[in-house]
């Protein structure tokens, strides 16, 4: 799918020199938004890993006689329902949804890759298998399954990640297989071939590198949707177990008191947008960077 | 040549069903302990022999699936912990209600998205185009649970306009405004997402049938842009465009037990999330199952009416 809803740039396509990297880089750069989003991520990943060092406040510190306070100088978002600092729990609660987030991608990144390159290397029935396993579980409805195998068998950080990782790979196990596809047909592939090359190398070494941009490109795409993921499980309770904290958990929280204190319903669900609408902007900036018939 | 294209579809979708099974069927008999009640400590091992040879889980797993399948395949899909009902009836009770909110969240989402894509592609890079991008982007960002709590908060809790949740008032069940009043937060929530993937679908797709070379001879014998755009984009841009449509369904179903969670709308997709929270899970396969199938059927649809809509498909 093309998407780039940016300027194409013609002129810079002309110059065609340096490597691909830093041919890749420099289309990324004239990508406004998506440099701006690099900048915004780079921010949040402060803000929930080093917020935390510059905060004194306690995120688990229950005050009962605090609560649902405004905005005050010890409390600079006010506090939640126990009275606890809104602030430090986002920073926290940042910390474990982009981790959640990067790490399920990573998780899905192994399977995807395994899967779509196994299929479009070798072909024949490993391919008809991989494939219509793929469709298979691409049919069935992903959100009941993680709800299911979270409540089965609980919702620690591990299985939380590992559930949204084992639900989230059929994409791109179809983009790489329909990529390796390509490449595996390719003139220098033969050539290897020729010289002697084993299989296992010739996927390794000269067919996989190939595939990397879109690795990337998809990674990016799927931080975001592993973030949302994650937030709209513990909305509902079977993601990130209170008393610690995680967007969507807080956001979960708030939803008892949206008459009375609806800005506790504002701050996380913020982040969340502004972090899934960053990682969307960068892959898309990428996307279009990384994109040969944009060249 | 067709006939051979169909088949193909067929068996494909034969595969798929037969993967679907295997995978539900793994998901059931991976659960710790199996059915809650061989956990309890205080049963003897007799009576948990005689509890698994009931439910038929002392056979061995090749013999436990096939069991399991003809079961399936004659329209059982088990017993809830919960309902008394079997769970294909109670699944059917709350199917409509679904299918009431899928369907017009679709209906609107290609209502809204086709034109603006299609716009979008004629004018690429114009200001409506630019925003659209950015508000799609902005569009399947959002999480979808926030969105409802922002609306029910600015229609229902401030302006006090709209209902927060439920399918009627009560009192007013036969009320056709008061039932499409209760529809426009739930069908806004889940169309969003939907209008941005199909509007950036359209838009890529009309503009992948602009650059082609039977455009530019139609401009060349003079047809006009209105009937060129009609009568020649729209028609090629629009075919894959069914498939993202289709692709949708899982998508309508599983966001949509969030939508209808936040909405408290009794359909398939909250029966599903209440089913996984009592870990009622004969239900929640059943239901997981019950969605698959659809879709597989759904996908096999449009595969069998693709050739229809471009000729060149099963010619290969």
């Amino acid at each position: 799918m093309d998407s780039d809803f940016s300027t194409p740039n013609v002129l810079l396509n002309r110059v065609r020199s340096g490597s691909y990297a830093s041919r890749v880089m420099r289309r990324f750069y004239k990508h406004r938004l998506a440099v701006i989003s690099l900048v915004v991520l780079v921010v949040l990943y402060a803000f929930a890993f080093l917020g935390p060092f510059f905060n004194r406040n306690d995120s688990e510190a229950v005050d009962l006689g605090n609560q649902l306070a405004r905005i005050s100088w010890t409390h600079p978002l006010g506090t939640d329902e126990s009275g606890r600092d809104v602030l430090i729990r986002l920073m926290l609660g940042g910390r474990v949804s982009l981790a959640v987030g990067t790490f399920a991608v990573l998780f899905s990144l192994l399977v995807g890759v395994s899967v779509g390159g196994l299929a479009g290397f070798f072909l024949g029935w490993v391919d008809t298998l991989l494939m219509r396993f793929t469709d298979g579980v691409l049919a069935i409805p992903a959100f009941f399954v993680v709800l299911c195998a979270l409540t089965f068998f609980g919702s620690s950080l591990p299985n939380i990640i590992l559930v949204i990782g084992l639900t989230s790979w059929m994409g791109l196990a179809r983009l790489v297989r329909g990529e390796i596809l390509s490449v595996r047909q390719e003139v220098y592939v033969e050539a290897v071939r020729a010289l002697g090359a084993q299989n296992y190398s010739i996927l390794l070494r000269h067919v996989l590198p190939q595939v990397i941009p879109t690795m990337i490109v998809n990674g990016t795409l799927g931080v975001a949707n592993a973030i949302l993921a994650e937030s709209a499980l513990s909305f509902l309770g079977v993601g990130v177990q209170p008393p610690a904290a995680s967007w969507g958990n807080m956001l979960s929280g708030a939803q008892n008191y949206l008459y009375n204190a609806p800005w506790l319903a504002i701050y996380p669900g913020m982040l969340i947008l502004l972090t899934v609408l960053a990682f969307n902007l960068i892959g898309d900036g990428l996307r279009d960077a990384t994109d040969p018939t944009l060249q | 040549m067709i006939f051979a294209y169909l088949i193909k579809r067929i068996v494909y979708a034969l595969i798929v069903l037969f993967m679907v099974s295997v995978v539900t069927f793994s998901i059931i008999r991976l659960a710790p302990g199996g059915p809650s009640l061989l956990a309890d400590p205080k049963l003897s091992k007799p009576e948990i022999a005689q509890i698994e040879r009931q439910l038929g889980i002392d056979k061995p797993i090749p013999v436990q699936f096939v069991l399991w399948l003809t079961q399936i395949l004659r329209g059982d899909l088990g017993k809830s912990f919960l309902y008394q009902t079997g769970n294909l009836e109670t699944i059917m009770t709350r199917l409509p209600n679904t299918l009431i909110l899928a369907g017009v969240s679709l209906l609107i989402s290609i209502l809204i998205a086709v034109p603006l894509g299609l716009y979008s592609a004629v004018r690429p890079y114009g200001a409506l185009d630019q925003s659209l991008g950015v508000l799609s982007l902005i569009s399947i960002s959002i999480p979808v649970f926030w969105l409802g709590l922002l609306l029910i908060i600015l229609f229902a809790v401030t302006l006090r306009i709209l209902p927060a949740g439920g399918m009627a008032s009560p009192g007013l069940e036969d009320s056709l405004v008061d039932r499409a009043k209760h529809l426009i937060l739930p069908v806004f929530v889940l169309s969003t997402a939907g209008i941005a993937e199909i509007m950036r679908y359209t838009r890529s797709s009309a503009r992948n049938v602009l650059r082609q070379d039977f455009v530019r001879t139609a401009r060349a014998k003079g047809l006009s842009e209105g009937t060129l755009q009609r009568r020649h984009v729209l028609r090629n841009a629009l075919i894959p465009v069914v498939t993202i449509i289709g692709l949708q369904l899982p998508r309508l179903v599983g966001g949509a037990a969030v939508t209808e969670t936040i909405f408290s709308w009794p359909g398939m997709g909250r029966l599903g999330v209440e089913a996984a929270l009592s870990r009622d899970y004969p239900l929640i396969m059943a239901i997981t199952l019950f969605v698959a199938v659809a879709v597989v059927a759904f996908n096999l649809i449009v595969d069998l009416i693709y050739p229809l809509l471009d000729p060149r498909i099963g010619l290969e």
